[in-house]
């Protein structure tokens, strides 16, 4: 058992201008729990134990103390932020092409979609909109890296749980999609594919058929999956009934995505506020009646099968044309004209050398993350950085509610209940 | 399920019928409502977005700040994203905060899930939210001096290496004999003794 460390030691506060008085706490970890006397038959004392912030079974550099009364967890410190990187402090400096590689790391599993989903804030600002086979493309890719999101969240908690064969179906399920992303982008993971206005590439030749065998790949992964853990009696044990959050809990927890619809809320921001032709796909919501971690486990399995849904009547459909809009001062000109004339050449430096200039004034604009509700919320000033930017981050705001769902609970419930919130630490912490 | 889908239009001609002595400015701005409210009236304006049951503005996305350092008068702006999941709407409520108080007061009892956004942004902007239950840094450690989103944090800023948590802990280094490379308690590194080591390292 950690002993208390009886030292408390001063630090200088800078806003406050005068010496603060900070408590070490536990083991020099920085917390406000103490020990505390139980009033049980036994007269003990509970336990307080530090798991993290690189624990084996929480995938994510994240501390959570947990003040344990035997097994039963009576309070919990969750502590984030050892991934922070300041990314809304370096979108500062940057223009705002040049975030597209920093919003590749936010939700590293599924890097595309907070690259459109700056791209379409950046665009909302500049009062544009990209290209019909550009949305289209955006869809496909987004949805695809929703897949491989679901993919890693129930892989690696279904690992956790001691699925281990769960866990390689899914990475193999994942690594045939990831073969797409970096067909199409040129890289797996930090992709850098969006592009004010647009994509960066056109899909490749022949995509649609390669699309169609990953797919068959990655349904027949699922179905194993499936078949492995919906009726697991270990996986049912672990995962039922834990965590619940009522549909009004949820809400005042300000939760979206799969944490909100496994509660059974009915909001995807892909239904409700319908972005880049979301509206044009048949697609449906699928929706948890309890708000426990097995209704959320459920709700992704169902979303992965509407995503690889959407993905096929996407590609069916394609649209021909452009894949960025005509504007020079937005995206760059070919290369022929930028070496064969003098207005080209001008355009073409104008826009590395200064950026993209949206007008003054602010937007947030919001698209359904692997997680749940990915905002962006820019503040332009008119020059070619953005003058603020911030994201609204599930993960962050998601990791607000694990406290709750853990009081009262075994400490062994904390592994199902971290897992199911997909907490992803580039998203996190940022 | 298909809910009705309400004009934002709508949305305005209620705010200003039910609660236009709060609002100091509504503006439409890129398809979204922006309202504009003095500090001391955010309170009353969320609890009355939140309870109305034409507006049903239940679920607190987000909470930001801005800061506008000397190109406005007031210093801080926070930004309050309300959605309300029946109309399907979207609010952006705006406060501005002066730089010698800036105070508002929390969110945190009228949604649960303001707690960690409203942190986030004491960490990030130094702006408090008096009320709040657990007003700690979140993504910074509690040592760290000043607050990295404010525009006068400089963009590379260092901060000192902190104390050691434990000092009570001994320090295996403490019982060699040999001079220490690195001095814990003053947080200095000391200069190395050879020559050449010294030459490398300019």
């Amino acid at each position: 058992m950690l002993r208390v460390a009886e030292s408390s030691y001063k630090i200088y506060n800078m806003t406050q201008g005068k010496l603060l008085e900070v408590d070490v706490g536990v083991g020099g970890i920085t917390t406000s729990f103490r020990p505390r006397a139980l009033g049980d038959d036994l007269h003990s004392e509970s336990m307080i134990v530090n798991m993290g912030p690189a624990h084996p079974a929480t995938h994510g550099t994240i501390r959570v103390v947990v003040e344990l009364s035997g097994e039963k967890i009576i309070d919990a410190d969750v502590d984030v932020g050892y991934l922070h990187r300041g990314f809304e402090k370096m979108c500062e400096t940057v223009d705002y092409n040049q975030v597209m590689p920093y919003t590749d790391r936010l939700n590293y599993v599924s890097p595309l979609i907070n690259n459109f989903g700056w791209c379409l804030t950046i665009e909302k600002l500049l009062g544009i909109e990209a290209p019909k086979r550009a949305q289209y493309i955006r869809v496909i890719l987004s949805e695809i890296s929703r897949v491989s999101d679901h993919l890693t969240c129930l892989g690696a908690s279904a690992m956790e749980l001691g699925a281990f064969t769960v866990m390689l179906y899914m990475m193999e399920a994942r690594e045939s999609l990831w073969a797409l992303i970096e067909e199409v982008t040129g890289a797996r993971l930090t992709v850098s594919y969006g592009r004010v206005g647009g994509v960066k590439d056109d899909l490749t030749e022949g995509f649609a058929g390669r699309m169609q065998d990953a797919f068959k790949k990655v349904r027949e992964h699922l179905a194993n999956s499936d078949r492995l853990l919906t009726r697991n009696r270990i996986f049912i044990d672990r995962m039922c009934d834990i965590g619940i959050l009522t549909a009004e809990e949820a809400i005042g927890l300000s939760l979206t995505g799969p944490m909100l619809r496994g509660s059974g809320v009915n909001y995807d921001v892909r239904k409700a506020f319908p972005y880049s032709s979301y509206e044009e796909f048949d697609f449906e919501v699928p929706l948890g009646t309890k708000g426990d971690n097995y209704d959320r486990f459920l709700v992704r399995l169902n979303e992965m099968e509407q995503s690889l849904r959407i993905c096929e009547q996407a590609i069916a459909r394609l649209p021909q044309g452009a894949i960025i809009v005509d504007d020079p001062h937005i995206a760059l000109v070919s290369k022929d004209q930028v070496y064969n004339s003098i207005d080209g050449m001008i355009n073409h430096f104008e826009l590395v050398m200064y950026g993209v200039k949206p007008p003054k004034g602010s937007a947030y604009q919001a698209v359904e993350g692997g997680n749940g509700e990915l905002g962006f919320y820019v503040v332009s000033d008119g020059s070619g950085k953005p003058y603020r930017a911030h994201v609204g981050a599930p993960s962050f705001i998601h990791m607000g509610s694990l406290r709750k769902m853990l009081l009262g609970r075994n400490l062994s419930d904390l592994i199902p209940t971290f897992g199911m919130i997909n907490m992803i630490g580039g998203e996190c912490d940022r | 399920m298909e809910r009705e889908r309400r004009s934002i239009e709508d949305l305005k001609q209620i705010l200003t019928a039910t609660c236009a002595e709060i609002i100091e400015e509504s503006v439409l701005e890129l398809g979204d409502l922006i309202l504009t409210v003095k500090a001391s009236n955010l309170t009353e304006l969320l609890r009355l977005c939140r309870d109305s049951k034409e507006l049903s503005f239940n679920l607190l996305v987000d909470i930001t700040a801005v800061d506008w350092l000397d190109s406005r008068e007031v210093r801080f702006e926070v930004v309050y994203q309300l959605l309300s999941l029946a109309n399907l709407w979207r609010l952006t409520i705006k406060v501005a905060l002066s730089e010698d108080s800036p105070e508002i007061a929390t969110a945190t009892t009228l949604w649960a899930g303001a707690n960690f956004l409203e942190r986030e942004v004491w960490d990030m902007f130094g702006i408090r939210f008096t009320g709040h239950p657990d007003l700690r840094r979140i993504l910074m450690y509690d040592e760290f001096i000043g607050h990295p989103l404010r525009k006068d944090y400089p963009v590379q800023g260092k901060q000192p290496r902190i104390a050691l948590r434990m000092p009570e802990v001994e320090n295996t280094a403490r019982r060699m004999q040999r001079p220490e490379l690195v001095s814990i308690r003053t947080s200095k590194v000391s200069a190395p003794k050879s020559q050449s080591a010294e030459g490398s390292r300019e």
